[in-house]
């Protein structure tokens, strides 16, 4: 390892314009002629809509087009696409509603866009917006995921009875049943996870640009998968074909899933640019975002966990319903099935799993990927039922686990997945030995004495990360492949640009990913350019999610930049005039074995443009190569991470002590960026547990959809961390990478419920546990006190 | 439309504006000072954090008419060319950033916490003091990290203060 090659705490690249003001987001960005669009949006979670007159709208001042749900229909504009299939438990395929990008006939959500005003001004746009008067004929409406297949709920989309999507099972039923029958504790829970909104901090934001000279069309999106936008837009949707789009995510300001799918807002964009001829700009403001961008979690889960004499777990019976909200988005049918239900085993060695998973529509915001995408939940269930199995049998929560844990490698999970490797009585001793928890019997006395309560709470978790093996996501109902590409272009000075079809919006690729480069080619990393988020730049490329830049984006370019040796190994043979077999190419410099005779790295460069030590005939000129990496199994990053906490007991509010963190990525290329991945995802895990929850009514009106209303995490609700890893390395890639930006947001909630439970002495506890409720739980169980 | 005149990053500045204009609107739009971000409606986030007399101010909360005759300052007045003030150094140096769209504005408001806290700052105040800036990345622990080192840096350094 050198200063900037892989392990390396390399300063990021890309640092220095933004910390300058010099970031180029979205909403930098400006078009010459740029007008710009609102969309009007139902006020009403579920209504007919009888009319949209839009007479006076179009005569107001500025404005270039008032357009609709009916003028979309006309240009033969197609619905927005769920693009995962999965097959109830009877066969039957999953029942996709259509989804039009402008409401036609019926609002199922307040939010739900019904028309738009392009104008001159974004004012002009807003005041036209006001004189569009729409009829609605207001329907009851369900936002209540439990509440949605009852009879006396209404009916969202005919295709669906029951606002019932899918049926959906995993795993051996009878064999579970048996199971629980014979086990001789079986451990109980009701499980709310709880419905967040991601909120990354630069609001949803697309230029659409309709270029008449060339019909073609260009799109800047805050987009995490800018070649996948382009796909769907296309291919489903029709707006203009594959060539003729180009898709650009610029810099984009934090993604944690929400801006992965394609949304109405930048197919109308690009739609109307056609109709005005000129570019059309939206920016989200951050109380639309709230009822703009797809939505997280949001289950009901009933569970039961059966354990042995000895406090070995014998079987696990999981029951969900998953709000999937008012239509399908782009990836919501995998979420709580694929990514949740194949995680149920966690680190432990459970004979046998069953889930069950029904997912209905509601008259909500659609509800898809965010951090951890159903792995989360996953956590939530196991890692809260082991704790409180533990509790209820009397046994250490830390022991019962190392009773459970997989030990033997390759492991199959009664659930699909194959863990490939792993060492999680390392993660669990090391964040034990950090977590002093040996001092914490005196801590709590210490806390006590103080009025206080004090709690302790486990999370090992476990991840499927690392999104995936084609074959293998394809028999799964995947409508994708999900390998990624990368190209690396050596140019005549020995430089190097790296087009990778990941996408960073935050996670730092334009250094980890040169980082990479430099290690292997020995090259200083400021002659490395990382190059992504333009489809007309970069080849096909799947994007970023689920952990998968590093593991399969990286493994890629590592692919790309095995076959650059190759042919510079050739290159430096005609050079030195020796057999290629005889080149050693280390530390940048390419030597004939056994002699004092080099070239170096930029020398090999030049020779490969100039071509003039080898004929055609004998090698191609130039050095660029391009690699699709398909990953052969998920990776399974996994740890241990143990929260502290102190309660106030007359207040309820509950503050965290300490946070422990020991997570086992495999490789790590830059340290300081693999802990800022988990720093956040604690924080957003912390934010689930003790402040976040979208708050539907009866009337399927979010309460609480403003930043005055929703509690973001701030800086004095959380503590400095204690971060470690442990290593074991991924098998199943070049570098040994698992992936690291999922970890902290599925570990933390259960860490911290664990925690706050173990100190108030009663499980009955929901999230987020805010004061309120934890004040409320106190009183509930103690003795001689009214219940809240 | 009413005229509005203030001094935006030591240059002065005259222009025509719609009186609804915020001061956020006017750097970003008018003056294409896009460093400083809209991240929320309702000044919640920090995002758009700029000095205005030498003080953090929320560019949202502000109709420019309002900042008529300010001296106004944004994250593009911090570096010296290349040379960045000690804050942003901090920044980059203790990976207090990662999307970086809430950056400048919790780099203007470390900026005003020093002036007006001094360069020892110790974590509970930094946590209070950010608690008009959100951070949906970092969990704010490198944020605080950085915020003292600068605070340390803007104390022991020369050019920090020249550019501030």
């Amino acid at each position: 390892m050198d200063a900037t090659g892989i392990g390396a705490a390399v300063r990021r690249k890309e640092d220095f314009r933004f910390v300058t003001g010099k970031g180029q987001y979205t909403d930098d960005i400006h078009r010459p002629g740029e007008t710009h669009i609102h969309f009007v949006r139902s006020p009403h979670a579920h209504a007919k809509i009888k009319s949209i007159d839009t007479k006076t709208a179009k005569t107001m001042p500025g404005v270039l087009a008032v357009l609709t749900g009916a003028e979309l229909a006309d240009d033969k504009i197609g619905n927005l696409i769920c693009g995962w299939l999965i097959h109830s438990k009877d066969g039957s395929p999953m029942k996709m509603a259509p989804h039009p990008a402008l409401a036609r006939g019926k609002a199922c959500y307040v939010g739900d866009p019904v028309a738009v005003v392009v104008a001159e001004t974004l004012d002009a746009a807003e005041d036209a917006a006001e004189k569009i008067a729409v009829d609605y004929e207001v329907l009851p409406a369900v936002a209540d995921p439990a509440e949605a297949q009852g009879s006396g709920a209404p009916q969202i989309h005919e295709i669906a009875p029951a606002n019932t999507i899918y049926q959906w099972q995993l795993g051996d039923d009878k064999a579970v049943a048996e199971a629980l029958k014979s086990a001789k504790h079986v451990t109980r829970l009701h499980i709310v996870n709880n419905r967040l909104v991601p909120n990354a901090m630069e609001p949803r934001a697309a230029i659409g640009d309709y270029d008449a000279g060339n019909d073609s069309f260009t799109l800047w999106n805050t987009t995490q998968n800018p070649h996948v936008a382009r796909l769907v837009i296309s291919a489903f949707v029709g707006v203009a074909p594959e060539h003729k789009l180009r898709v650009i995510a610029p810099d984009v300001g934090g993604g944690f899933g929400s801006k992965i799918f394609i949304y109405p807002e930048e197919i109308v964009c690009l739609w109307a640019s056609k109709k005005v001829g000129r570019p059309v700009k939206w920016v989200a403001d951050r109380t639309e975002a709230f009822i703009a961008d797809a939505h997280g979690r949001d289950h009901v889960t009933e569970a039961e966990m059966g354990f042995d004499a000895d406090g070995r777990i014998t079987a696990l019976k999981v029951k969900t319903i998953a709000n999937i909200g008012g239509y399908m988005s782009t990836f919501s049918s995998s979420v709580p099935t694929y990514l949740y239900a194949t995680l149920l085993s966690g680190q432990y060695d459970i004979p046998h799993i069953h889930c069950e998973v029904d997912a209905v529509y509601t008259n909500t915001v659609p509800v898809d990927a965010y951090r951890g995408a159903g792995r989360p939940e996953a956590t939530f269930v196991v890692e809260r039922l082991v704790e409180v199995g533990a509790r209820e049998l009397g046994l250490d929560p830390a022991e019962l686990r190392r009773k459970n844990f997989i030990r033997k490698f390759p492991h199959q999970t009664p659930v699909i997945m194959a863990y490939d490797e792993g060492d999680y009585e390392a993660s669990l001793k090391k964040a034990l030995e950090l977590a002093d928890h040996k001092g914490f019997a005196r801590r709590k006395r210490e806390s006590e004495r103080r009025g206080r309560l004090r709690g302790i709470g486990f999370s090992t978790y476990i991840e499927a990360c690392g999104l995936a093996p084609s074959q293998a996501a394809g028999s799964l109902g995947a409508g994708v492949g999900l390998w990624e590409s990368a190209e690396v272009r050596v140019n005549p000075t020995g430089s190097v640009e790296v087009l990778t079809g990941s996408h960073s919006h935050g996670q730092g690729h334009e250094t980890t990913f040169a980082q990479v480069v430099a290690d292997r080619l020995g090259i200083p990393i400021e002659n490395i350019a990382v190059i992504h988020g333009d489809t007309d730049k970069v080849q096909f490329g799947m994007g970023t999610y689920g952990s998968r830049s590093a593991a399969v984006g990286l493994s890629a370019v590592v692919k790309a930049l095995d076959k650059i040796e190759a042919k510079a190994k050739k290159v430096a043979s005609h050079l030195l005039e020796a057999a290629e077999n005889d080149i050693v190419f280390k530390d940048g410099k390419f030597t004939v074995a056994g002699t004092d005779k080099s070239a170096g790295w930029g020398e090999v460069a030049l020779q490969a443009y100039v071509a003039h030590k080898f004929a055609g005939a004998q090698l191609e000129p130039g050095l660029k190569e391009g690699a699709f990496y398909d990953p052969v199994n998920f990776t399974f990053p996994a740890g241990c991470h143990i929260c502290e906490v102190e309660i106030d007991p007359e207040t309820g509010i509950t503050s965290i002590a300490h946070w422990t963190a020991v997570d086992d990525f495999g490789t790590v290329i830059n340290p300081m960026i693999v802990e800022g991945q988990v720093h956040g995802g604690i924080a957003q895990g912390v934010g689930q547990a003790l402040l976040e929850s979208a708050v539907y009514n009866k009337d399927g009106q979010l309460v609480n959809g403003s930043l005055m209303d929703y509690v973001m995490p701030r800086a004095d609700n959380l503590p400095s961390f204690t971060i470690d890893t442990t290593v074991t390395k991924c098998p199943g890639n070049p570098l040994g990478i698992k992936g690291c930006g999922e970890a902290g947001a599925i570990a933390a909630p259960a860490a911290v419920i664990n925690a706050i439970t173990d100190a108030i002495g009663s499980e009955d506890l929901a999230m987020p546990a805010t004061p309120q409720t934890v004040w409320a739980a106190i009183e509930k169980h103690r003795p001689g006190r009214m219940a809240a | 439309m009413p005229a509005v005149k203030l001094t935006v990053n030591g240059k002065p500045v005259t222009a025509d504006v719609d009186p609804r204009t915020l001061l956020v609107q006017f750097l970003r739009e008018n003056l294409r000072l896009t460093g400083t971000h809209v991240g929320c409606d309702t000044s919640q986030c920090g995002a758009c954090v700029v000095h205005v007399n030498g003080k953090a101010v929320k560019s949202c909360t502000l109709l420019v008419l309002t900042a008529d005759g300010a001296d106004v300052r944004t994250i593009e007045s911090l570096a010296n060319g290349d040379k960045l003030h000690p804050m942003q150094e901090a920044f980059r140096e203790n990976h207090g950033l990662q999307c970086g769209f809430c950056t400048p504005g919790m780099i203007m408001t470390a900026v005003d916490m020093v002036n007006r806290k001094g360069n020892d700052l110790d974590e509970k105040t930094i946590r209070e003091e950010l608690e008009g800036n959100l951070c949906r990345c970092t969990g704010y622990h490198n944020i605080v990290k950085a915020i003292a080192a600068g605070a340390k840096a803007m104390g022991g350094g020369t050019q920090a203060q020249a550019a501030e």
